[in-house]
């Protein structure tokens, strides 16, 4: 049946093309039908399915079926269709279309069978999310979404050297297991790695996801990452690096996350942190580990979503982000206060929600694999994940001291959206098989024996009492208008300030340079133009021409030389 | 008739020049030169055909047989290279008269149409004939007819650029034509396949060592490969929109074809390649025009000069693949022989529109076209799209072999260096986007119109070839693939 061989990226992408023609309630009935058609049809595709046609000297795949790009085009999805309601109240075109082509091509890009495909829809993704952080129409978010793009085409471009430089060495650009040999591994990977946010490269995500619109960054949080993620477990599973990369990332966005004062920005931290769990099981590289990478990927994005989206709501409502102007909105926005916990509750991994039963089998697996020291790390991690996301977030937001505002809940569509995800979160907590089954492998992990409960408990317990002793004795590091620097400053004030003093630097030792020489070539010419008068006028004028011939005669006297040298 | 289509291809535009004189009205020239152009392209057509199927044309000029008489050599390079110039002229044709209404003086545009198809009967004639005398004759003729067009421009500065390109220009042609001389003296004969045969003999002499020298140069000035580009800039920003779309799509790409052939055909790959430094002296001299040429681009205020740089920076992507001097290599070349032409035709041809509704292409002047002006600019973010090289263009498709073929030759860092210079490319097509699409029209100025049809079918003609040939490549491919390995001596 050839209905079946449409790709999921076509439905989001007509989809953009109808939002653009239509308006109002038409508009919004498209927008949400579009992710659950989509995903019906994606439901009956079976596995193995292959979509070919050829280019150039290559058999490109459009469309590649399997269970691990299933998984991630189902959240996808998910969390497409979240992101919809949660913005169905936005009425701007740019952003409603940006944000189908945006889910469309994260979709294009996990069901992309080769590296030319997914070289297309990884530069798709760029271009179309800028959008959604500059539809806030700030100076701010225009020069973060500027930066956020170089970085976003920078990585596409080394990804596509990368698949260059495979397709010469292999002679085919089918995308499965590369590994890191040679420069094309090298390359890809770091393709990757700017999309995953590794350490150091990780400062485009924390620099632009606050600056997106409220709705926007909820888009944001779900695709670019997780996309990085599905190509990291599809070329480098088992690759050791990654190992020690996920850790770093695990536990480095703590201590910025604990001093932000932005609580978006606080979620993109975490958002980091999470990442970091998921890469390390990438490394490690066994069924378990990577059932939950995939898994935790697929969680993720449902409580990142949940936690991005009460915080949105927050900021739609008060027009505030930052903790330290914020406070005491549980008596006004009750519902969101409990949406929000719930999905701080999830991201923690407290037992009975979504994180748990996913975050553990990567632990595990860290221990089964002799790990032992990258097992603390993500120990410690987690505790970290539970004190800034976990506490932090709610706290600040919704307890804290009473910062005077009163406000209400949201709109319905607002509050439906994050329901939605809120339910997900503590149905795939409480009944994991239904998640289980739809991983890449089968290895009967049950999640909820004494150990893991009361090993998690004991860890949540002992946070939650750090952060509370802290408070009470007011060592808290309290919430401050501050700038924190991250390695963004790098190439946002660092670079620039070098180079300019640089350039300011040759240009005055070349500005002195000339100087001599141009008082000495005056004098010479000064000292000509008494002998010939129309010479002197003749050379000022006519330099640019004579420039040029100068050049033609150094070229040609040059090469003459070289040619007899020869 | 079909024996004599390759004297055709040139004898026509060639006659029907002096006969514009005679129908006077403006219009009607338009029509005429359209017409002539368009039969041209037809033949082309028809030779390409041909010599795909039936291998190269020798035509005897006046039955005179070679090496004595002048014949014309049509192989599949020079097809190709009559194809795109046909091609390009034609399209770019279908909207000069609106163009040229505004831009050029009634009493004068007889004369543009008459110099227009000088300057196609001397394109033709270079890449058709197997003399290199004659060679030289047309490159005069093409030269000349095009010093005058871009004198025709309405900014006065015009008549300074045309005179700096006049004094250049004739450089040029006159290093090739001692090159042609210092040849003569040392084989006696000016007939390329001849020439290709009695070189060898007396090719370690310091009489072709110069030859060769003052040829590469002489065409490098005409081809604008840095740092001789100075020439360039200015010539395309004052010349009329229809002349600097004209010219970016051809006239390069002539001299580049010219390149192509002495080295390959007459001097042979050998004595080019490993007896004289040419390759690496080209390898850096491209690679550094690309970045320099780009860095330029980013920096001018008005668009043709930024797009007029950026053909600086192309032509230094063609001599890199070029001095690759593999097959693929050449292919790359050839490739992008064709496919910038699209782009750069395109991008040339909405800049006129913009001329024609706003009376200047000062990147100040675009703020806000995005909405005024949708379908001209979409035409120009595709054609920057494609100048990018962003899949889905002929752009991707001529660096994707630009980039394989240096790899395969173990040149990596040149690849890399090839792809960092598309990141060039990125800036300062952005600088347009962003001033058409994000900035605010300036305040009290009335707001402009979409461009005419007349400006719209040439564009969007181009836009859609653009993409067509960057998805269905046989066309391309397979052309400048045979005409590879004819140029190599490989037998497909």
């Amino acid at each position: 049946m050839w209905m079946l061989e449409i790709p999921p990226f076509v439905p989001f992408f007509i989809g953009a093309l109808l939002v653009l023609v239509t308006r109002g309630l038409l508009r919004s009935v498209i927008m949400v039908a579009i992710p659950v058609i989509s995903a019906i049809h994606l439901w009956s595709v079976p596995e193995g399915l292959l979509v070919q046609f050829a280019f150039l000297d290559y058999q490109l795949t459009l469309y590649r079926v399997d269970k691990l790009s299933l998984m991630f085009g189902y959240v996808f999805h998910i969390a497409a269709f979240f992101g919809v309601v949660y913005a169905l109240h936005v009425r701007d075109t740019t952003q409603q279309v940006a944000a189908m082509l945006y889910a469309g091509s994260g979709l294009g890009a996990v069901f992309a069978g080769d590296l030319l495909t997914l070289f297309v829809f990884w530069e798709f993704l760029a271009i179309t999310s800028v959008f959604l952080i500059w539809a806030r129409k700030t100076e701010r978010s225009y020069r973060a979404g500027m930066r956020y793009l170089i970085i976003q085409v920078l990585s596409g471009v080394i990804l596509l050297a990368g698949a260059l430089f495979y397709g010469a060495e292999n002679g085919s650009l089918e995308f499965g297991y590369i590994g890191l040999d040679g420069i094309a591994g090298w390359l890809i990977f770091l393709a990757f790695g700017i999309k995953c946010a590794f350490p150091i490269a990780h400062g485009w995500l924390t620099d632009a996801y606050p600056e997106a619109t409220v709705t926007g960054t909820v888009f944001l949080s779900a695709f670019t990452t997780k996309v990085a993620v599905y190509a990291l477990a599809r070329a480098y599973p088992g690759t050791e690096l990654l190992i020690y990369i996920g850790a770093v990332m695990t536990f480095f966005p703590i201590f910025f996350a604990v001093i932000e004062n932005d609580l978006r920005r606080v979620l993109a931290y975490s958002l980091i942190n999470q990442v970091g769990f998921m890469v390390v099981g990438i490394g490690i590289g066994t069924a378990l580990a990577i059932n939950g990478a995939v898994s935790h990927a697929f969680n993720d994005v449902i409580f990142k979503g949940l936690l991005f989206m009460s915080m949105g709501a927050v900021l739609h409502m008060t027009g505030r982000i930052n903790g330290s102007s914020l406070g005491g909105l549980y008596k006004t926005m009750p519902k969101t206060t409990v949406l929000c916990i719930v999905g701080a509750a999830s991201i923690s991994a407290f037992p009975l929600f979504s994180g748990f039963v996913s975050k553990s089998m990567v632990m595990t697996a860290a221990l089964e694999n002799g790990y032992d020291w990258i097992w603390l790390v993500l120990l410690f991690a987690s505790a970290g994940v539970f004190h800034h996301a976990g506490i932090k977030i709610p706290y600040f937001a919704f307890f804290a001291h009473d910062s005077g505002i009163r406000t209400s809940d949201p709109p319905a569509n607002m509050l439906i959206a994050m329901s939605i995800a809120a339910v997900l979160c503590i149905a795939i907590g409480v009944y994991p098989a239904a998640l289980y089954s739809l991983l890449p492998y089968d290895t009967g992990y049950n999640p909820y024996d004494a150990t893991h409960v009361l090993a998690q408990t004991q860890l949540l317990f002992f946070a939650a009492l750090a952060f509370v002793i802290l408070n009470l004795r007011g060592l808290y590091p309290p919430e401050l208008r501050s700038t924190n620097l991250d390695t963004d400053w790098i190439y946002r004030r660092m670079l620039p300030t070098a180079i300019q003093y640089l350039l300011s630097t040759v240009n005055k030792v070349d500005a002195a340079l000339r100087q001599t020489f141009l008082v000495r070539l005056e004098m010479r010419l000064a000292n000509l133009a008494q002998r010939h008068e129309r010479l002197s006028g003749l050379l000022s004028r006519n330099y640019p021409l004579g420039s040029m011939v100068m050049w033609v005669v150094v070229i040609l006297a040059s090469y003459l030389l070289l040619s007899f040298l020869h | 008739m079909l024996t004599h289509l390759p004297a055709l291809q040139v004898l026509i535009p060639l006659m029907a020049a002096p006969l514009c004189l005679f129908l006077r009205r403006p219009h009607l020239v338009w029509m005429f030169t359209l017409i002539v152009s368009g039969l041209a392209f037809l033949i082309s057509v028809a030779l390409l055909q041909q010599v795909m199927v039936s291998g190269p044309i020798i035509y005897e000029m006046g039955g005179w047989s070679g090496p004595w008489g002048i014949e014309y050599r049509i192989d599949r390079l020079s097809a190709f290279l009559s194809l795109i110039i046909t091609a390009m002229s034609t399209v770019v044709l279908i909207a000069a008269q609106t163009s040229i209404d505004k831009e050029i003086p009634k009493n004068r545009q007889i004369y543009f149409y008459i110099l227009f198809l000088f300057a196609l009967t001397g394109l033709l004639g270079i890449v058709s004939t197997g003399d290199v005398f004659n060679v030289f004759v047309f490159l005069e003729i093409s030269s000349l007819s095009t010093y005058a067009l871009i004198a025709l421009g309405k900014d006065r500065r015009a008549l300074w650029a045309a005179y700096q390109y006049l004094i250049m220009g004739t450089i040029g042609a006159t290093f090739i034509l001692i090159s042609i001389g210092l040849m003569y003296q040392m084989t006696g004969t000016l007939n390329m396949a001849d020439l290709a045969v009695l070189l060898p003999e007396v090719a370690q002499t310091r009489t072709i060592f110069a030859a060769f020298a003052f040829f590469v140069v002489g065409v490098c000035l005409k081809l604008a490969l840095f740092p001789l580009h100075l020439w360039l800039p200015n010539a395309y920003a004052y010349a009329p929109s229809i002349v600097t779309a004209f010219l970016a799509a051809t006239a390069t790409k002539v001299a580049v074809y010219l390149l192509i052939r002495f080295t390959y055909s007459i001097f042979g790959i050998s004595f080019s390649f490993t007896t004289l430094p040419l390759q690496t002296l080209f390898v850096v001299l491209g690679l550094v025009g690309v970045f320099v040429a780009s860095t330029a681009a980013v920096y001018q205020k008005n668009v043709k000069h930024v797009f007029a740089y950026s053909s600086v920076a192309q032509v230094g992507y063609m001599i890199v693949g070029f001095s690759i001097g593999t097959t693929a290599g050449l292919m790359a070349t050839l490739l992008h022989l064709f496919n910038h032409a699209l782009m750069k035709g395109a991008l040339f041809l909405a800049l006129g529109a913009v001329m024609y509704r706003i009376g200047s292409v000062q990147l100040s002047s675009f703020n806000g076209l995005g909405r005024q002006m949708p379908f001209t600019m979409a035409a120009i973010v595709a054609g920057g799209l494609s100048l990018i090289g962003v899949p889905l263009t002929v752009g991707f498709v001529s660096k994707w072999y630009l980039v394989m073929a240096s790899i395969e030759n173990g040149w990596w860092p040149v690849a890399v260096l090839i792809l960092l210079g598309s990141l060039f490319a990125i800036v300062y097509v952005w600088r347009i986007i962003e001033a058409a699409y994000f900035k605010d029209p300036v305040a009290g100025k009335e707001p402009a119109k979409e461009a005419p049809l007349a400006f719209l079918i040439p564009i969007w003609l181009l836009v859609g070839a653009n993409i067509y040939f960057g998805i269905d490549t046989r066309l391309s491919i397979q052309v400048a693939q045979a005409a590879a390995h004819s140029l190599l001596g490989i037998s497909p």
